[in-house]
C-alpha cells in the first residue's frame, strides 16, 4: 500500500495537522518508507486469532454511581490558553 | 562531604537514617550537581527549593523517629509525569509553560514516601524517540565519550534520556522513566545504569502524559538493582484513577532480593541472534549467559517465532493510539493555540502544526492512516492479532522456563544526528525491547560490560507477569558477577 500526496493532504486533514506543500513533498516518502516496512505484517497466519484486547487480565472495575469530583472550575480553567467568564473560549463557530 | 553524591539510594536512605550526614547535605550536593551538569541538558527545569524542602522534612522526621522509605533521597523526575505547580511538558512545544493543578499517581507517592524533586527531566517529544533528540529543549548529552579520543557527543537513549544521562552523571542518585516501547531500558544500557519496566499495570498511569495507553508503563532508572527495587516499591501500587491499574498487593520486592538463582531456568531466545549488529552484542550477551550458568541457573534454548514481527506490529499499534491519545491538543483546554483565519478548524490545524514536532506528527499521521475507513483491518486489526500471537510466545516459553536473557539494544550508543535522519532506522534500536512491552512482561536492563570503544552494554531480564522479583533477582545475580563499575570521566 503506497500514499500518494493527495492521501497524505487527507491524512493530516483527518489528523487536523496544517501541512504545507513542502510538508506534504518530505512526508510521502517518508510515510512509504514506513507503511512499506510495517506491510510485511500480511504474512502472519492469523487464522483464527483473536485481536488482543488486554495485555494483562483484568475486569473492569464498577464504582458507586456518586459524585466524588468537581467543583474545581477555575483549576479547570486555569491552563486554557483563553478562558472568557469561566468557559473556554475558542473562535467563533455560528455565524 | 562532596561524594555523598556518589552514594546509592540506599546508602542515602541509610546514612540518613543513622546520623552519618544529613540529608540537606545530600540535597545540596546534588543541587550542585544539577548546577555543574547543565551542559548535558538532562534537567529541563530544576527545582531545588522542592529537593531542601523534602530534606529538611527528612531531617526533621528524624529527630521525631518518623522517617519514610525514601527519606532523604532526591530524585529526578522524567517531564512526562504531571506535577502540580511545576512545568510539565512532555518535551514539546505543545505544552510549552503548563503547571498542572494536580500531581501525578506516581510522583505523588514517591513524594509521600519522603523522596524530594531536583527537577523536570529532558525527553523525547511525548515519548516518541530513541535518543532524546526529538525533546523541543533539544538533545540530551550522554555523559559518555568513546574512549579513541573523539568527542562527538553521544545520545543517551530515549525517551527517558534526561533521566539516563542525569543518574550516570551522578546529578541525581534515581529517576523515573516510562517506557512504551523500550524507553527505560535502552536509554539505561547506552549509560550503563540499571532500569525496570514492571508488569503493565504496577505503576498507575494516571497523571502520566499519555503516549501508547496499552503499552505505557513507568518504573524506575538508578545505579544498581537493589535501588530499582526501593523505588519500583514506592511507585508500584492500585489506583482507582487508572482502570488498567493491577488491584494487587505491593511486593516487598528489596527485602526479598537475592542472587541466589540456583536451579532457575533461563531460556535464551534464538531468534535473537539476527544478522548484522555489531559482534560485541554478541559477546557480552554470551558472557552474561555464563555468568546465569555460574550462579547456577540452568540455560534453556527457546524460540519465539514471532519476534521479528514485534516492531512493525509496535509501529502500527503505538501510533494509532498516539494518533487517539493526542487528539486531545487542540489548543482549547490547554497548551498552545496557533492562529489562523480559518475559523475553529483552522485553529485546530494551526496549532497541531505548531506545537508538535516532526516526529510526533508523523506518528500522528501513520496512525491516524492505520485506524482510517478501509485500511483498519489490514493494519490495526492485523497488528492487534499478531500482538496475540507475540504474547502467546512468551506464555508457551514460559511454560518452560522462569526468565528470559537477551541483549537490551542491537549497539552501544550512537552519536547524535547519527541516525536522526532516518526514522526506521532510529525504529530498529527498539527491536530487542519492543516485544516484553506488546506482551505487558516485567523486563529490566543491566550494565553487562564495555565494548571496543569503551562505551556501555547492557543485558535485559524478561519475567513472568507479575514476577518482578524474579526480574531483579537475577539482574541482581548478573549485577555481582558483571561487576560493573566503569563510569564516564566527568568532563562537563
Amino acid at each position: 500500500m503506497s500514499v500518494d500526496a493527495a492521501t497524505v493532504r487527507h491524512i493530516a486533514k483527518l489528523a487536523r495537522i496544517a501541512v504545507s506543500d513542502e510538508e506534504v513533498a518530505a512526508l510521502e516518502p517518508e510515510l512509504n518508507n514506513i507503511l512499506g516496512w510495517i506491510e510485511q505484517l500480511q504474512e502472519v497466519d492469523v487464522t483464527g486469532v483473536q485481536p488482543m484486547t488486554a495485555v494483562i487480565p483484568n475486569t473492569l472495575r464498577m464504582r458507586q454511581d456518586v459524585v466524588n469530583d468537581g467543583g474545581i472550575r477555575d483549576d479547570v480553567l486555569a491552563n486554557a490558553p483563553v478562558a472568557e467568564h469561566g468557559f473556554f473560549a475558542v473562535p467563533k463557530v455560528i455565524e | 562531604m562532596s561524594n555523598l553524591t556518589d552514594l546509592s539510594i540506599a546508602a542515602i536512605r541509610d546514612g540518613v537514617r543513622d546520623g552519618s550526614f544529613t540529608a540537606r547535605e545530600v540535597a545540596e550536593g546534588f543541587i550542585a550537581n544539577v548546577e555543574k551538569g547543565r551542559s548535558l541538558n538532562a534537567y529541563v527545569v530544576e527545582t531545588p527549593e522542592h529537593a531542601l524542602a523534602a530534606a529538611d522534612a527528612a531531617d526533621q522526621a528524624r529527630t521525631s523517629d518518623d522517617l519514610k522509605p525514601l527519606s532523604g533521597v532526591p530524585i529526578g523526575m522524567k517531564d512526562l509525569f504531571a506535577t502540580k505547580g511545576v512545568q510539565t511538558t512532555a518535551g514539546s512545544n505543545m505544552l510549552g509553560g503548563f503547571k498542572p493543578v494536580y500531581e501525578s499517581t506516581v510522583s505523588r507517592k514517591l513524594w509521600d514516601a519522603g523522596a524530594g524533586m531536583l527537577g523536570k527531566l529532558n525527553m523525547d517529544e511525548f515519548a516518541m524517540g530513541s535518543s532524546n533528540e526529538t525533546s523541543a529543549y533539544g538533545p540530551v548529552i550522554s555523559p559518555w565519550r568513546r574512549n579513541d579520543g573523539g568527542n562527538a557527543p553521544l545520545a543517551p537513549g530515549g525517551s527517558s534520556g534526561g533521566s539516563a544521562s542525569a543518574v550516570a552523571a551522578r546529578l541525581c542518585p534515581g529517576a523515573t522513566g516510562t517506557d512504551t516501547g523500550g524507553s527505560i531500558r535502552q536509554p539505561a544500557a547506552f549509560v550503563g545504569i540499571s532500569g525496570i519496566k514492571p508488569t503493565y499495570g504496577r505503576c498507575s498511569r494516571w497523571g502520566v502524559v499519555a503516549f501508547a495507553s496499552s503499552l505505557d508503563q513507568a518504573g524506575p532508572m538508578a545505579r544498581d538493582v537493589r535501588d530499582c527495587a526501593i523505588m519500583l516499591e514506592a511507585m508500584s501500587g492500585f489506583d482507582p484513577k487508572d482502570s488498567t491499574s493491577l488491584d494487587m498487593p505491593v511486593p516487598n520486592w528489596e527485602a526479598a532480593l537475592s542472587s541466589d538463582i540456583r536451579g532457575k531456568r533461563i531460556g535464551i531466545p534464538r531468534e535473537y541472534r539476527i544478522d548484522g549488529i555489531p559482534e560485541e552484542i554478541g559477546r557480552v550477551w554470551d558472557e552474561g549467559i555464563e555468568r546465569m550458568r555460574d550462579a547456577g541457573a540452568e540455560i534453556v534454548e527457546v524460540s519465539l517465532p514471532h519476534t521479528k514481527y514485534a516492531l512493525p506490529t509496535y509501529y502500527i499499534i503505538a501510533p494509532a493510539e498516539a494518533s487517539s491519545n493526542l487528539a486531545r491538543y487542540d489548543g482549547v483546554r490547554y497548551g498552545l493555540r496557533g492562529t489562523s483565519d480559518g475559523g475553529i478548524d483552522g485553529m485546530y490545524q494551526a496549532t497541531r502544526h505548531d506545537g508538535f514536532g516532526s516526529e510526533v506528527k508523523r506518528r500522528i499521521m501513520i496512525g491516524t492512516y492505520v485506524l482510517s475507513a478501509g485500511f483498519y483491518d489490514a493494519y490495526f486489526n492485523q497488528a492487534q492479532k499478531v500482538r496475540a500471537l507475540i504474547a502467546r510466545d512468551f506464555e508457551r516459553v514460559f511454560n518452560e522456563v522462569d526468565l528470559i536473557l537477551t541483549p537490551t539494544a542491537p549497539s552501544a550508543a550512537f552519536a547524535l544526528g547519527d541516525k536522526s535522519s532516518d526514522p526506521l532506522a532510529m525504529y530498529l534500536n527498539d527491536v530487542f525491547a519492543v516485544p516484553a512491552s506488546l506482551a505487558g512482561l516485567p523486563a529490566m536492563s543491566v550494565p553487562a560490560g564495555l565494548d571496543g570503544q569503551g562505551l556501555p552494554l547492557g543485558l535485559q531480564l524478561i519475567g513472568r507477569p507479575f514476577d518482578e522479583q524474579g526480574v531483579l533477582n537475577a539482574g541482581l545475580a548478573l549485577e555481582e558477577r558483571s561487576g560493573f563499575t566503569h563510569r564516564p570521566k566527568a568532563w562537563w
